[in-house]
């Protein structure tokens, strides 16, 4: 590399950025927005994978053959977008199982959302509508993310999305034109969910520090509070269609800001979920650690068989 | 825990018949056999493909970002390999 000082480096970085042009893994880049980078996008991934637990968890009881069809191909999704995002983990220089490995210790974070408990099958419609429908809402601003290899994830990862959202309703649709208590269980799964769901989008903007920075280098393109509100706006109309209330007294239409109006979110619940203090965390965060250590074997055993097969070769 | 991690292979498809292989991603598997399989089941489940090659990345060398405007320059400034850069009488077809 030619000799340029960091400000030089990080100047033209900046305009790199404001031009919009994509940065790739082997491009220079402030060690910032590297770490911001691996952070962020590990963290996504963990929350794919352990988003499959809740949900997992149904698989053998769905109602019928075609849920059960249905809901097995929406967590293997789920798989797949954490192993894209892992790789583009990776693209950074990043250590895949050293990301895992801080995820089991804690130190990683994942979304929310997962350490709530699946407990009825309306639950598994309304993860899909609300929990996949807030995830669209933050994917789809990823799409056009500065970093390559996260935009082209999200791009991908966007286009299998929009089954999940839409299996789930779906299934509510079912549920909230069947008996009454069919359509109590789906307003009571949406009772647990709504709030929780409007929590995925992160603190408030003026108690979320690193946003400015993160949009200076187009990472984020809309504020946490910017994309929550465009996700109440767009759910209050389908879960009229549904027949469902949503749980919050103050919620209205207003006719000057063109937006709905709500209550404000209960932050304590939102940091002692996030503080590992939520129904499931430490429920989650075993399964995850038991997964890859007692599958450690069959890692091992395939890496041992492989070695064996390529000495075979060059004998 | 194992410290022996499986090599990190890319991956390239061919969505159809006729186009080039093209790069999606990268994956982990411990020989090639697996990395074909899982490539299938992580990049394909909806059709995208009817060819997979996986490379382990350690065979992919790259050019230097920072070398690129030395690497590209003598493309760029050979504007007579267009076909815009001469100029034929108006009236001219196909041509
Ligand atoms: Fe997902
Ligand atoms: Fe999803």
């Amino acid at each position: 590399m030619k000799t340029m000082d960091l400000q030089e480096l990080e100047k033209r970085f900046q305009e790199k950025i404001d031009k919009e042009i994509k940065i790739e893994p082997n491009d220079w880049m402030p060690d910032e927005y590297r770490k911001t980078l691996i952070r962020q996008i590990s963290q996504h991934a963990h929350s794919e994978i352990v988003g499959m637990l809740p949900e997992g968890n149904w698989i053998t009881r769905a109602p019928n053959l075609r849920r059960k069809a249905v809901l097995l191909a929406k967590v293997q999704d789920e798989a797949g977008h954490g192993l894209y995002l892992y790789s583009s983990v990776e693209t950074l220089g990043a250590d895949r199982e050293a990301t895992i490995d801080d995820l089991h210790s804690g130190k990683a974070k994942y979304s929310s959302i997962f350490n709530y408990p699946a407990v009825t099958w309306a639950d598994i419609g309304t993860i899909g509508w609300l929990v996949d429908g807030a995830a669209i809402m933050n994917q789809v601003a990823l799409c056009r993310c500065s970093y390559g290899p996260y935009a082209r994830g999200m791009v991908k990862i966007c286009k299998e999305e929009s089954f999940h959202q839409r299996q789930g309703f779906e299934s509510l649709v079912t549920l909230c034109n069947g008996t009454p208590t069919q359509k109590a269980m789906a307003q009571d799964a949406m009772n647990r969910f709504w709030w929780p769901a409007l929590m995925m989008f992160g603190p408030s903007d003026d108690e979320s520090p690193n946003s400015a920075q993160s949009m200076k280098w187009k990472i984020k393109r809309f504020s946490n509070d910017e994309l929550r509100q465009s996700f109440v706006d767009a759910t209050v109309p389908q879960a009229e269609i549904l027949g469902l209330t949503i749980p919050d007294p103050n919620l209205k239409w207003n006719e000057e800001t063109g937006h709905y109006d709500f209550s404000p979110i209960n932050w304590d619940e939102f940091w002692q979920v996030v503080n590992g203090n939520g129904p499931c965390n430490k429920e989650r965060i075993e399964a995850r650690t038991k997964a890859k250590e007692e599958g450690m074997w069959v890692r091992e055993a395939a890496m041992a068989y492989a070695e064996k097969r390529a000495l075979k070769k060059t004998a | 825990m194992s410290n022996r991690e499986w090599p990190l292979w890319e991956v390239f498809i061919r969505s159809k018949q006729g186009l080039n292989h093209k790069h999606v991603g990268s994956l982990r598997a411990p020989d090639a056999t697996l990395a074909l399989e899982n490539a299938r089941d992580v990049y394909t489940r909806r059709s995208e493909g009817i060819s997979i090659w996986v490379v382990e990345s350690n065979y992919v060398h790259a050019s230097d970002p920072s070398d690129s405007d030395s690497m590209f320059e003598p493309s760029d400034t050979k504007v007579y390999r267009h076909p815009t850069f001469y100029e034929v009488p108006d009236g001219i077809k196909h041509m």
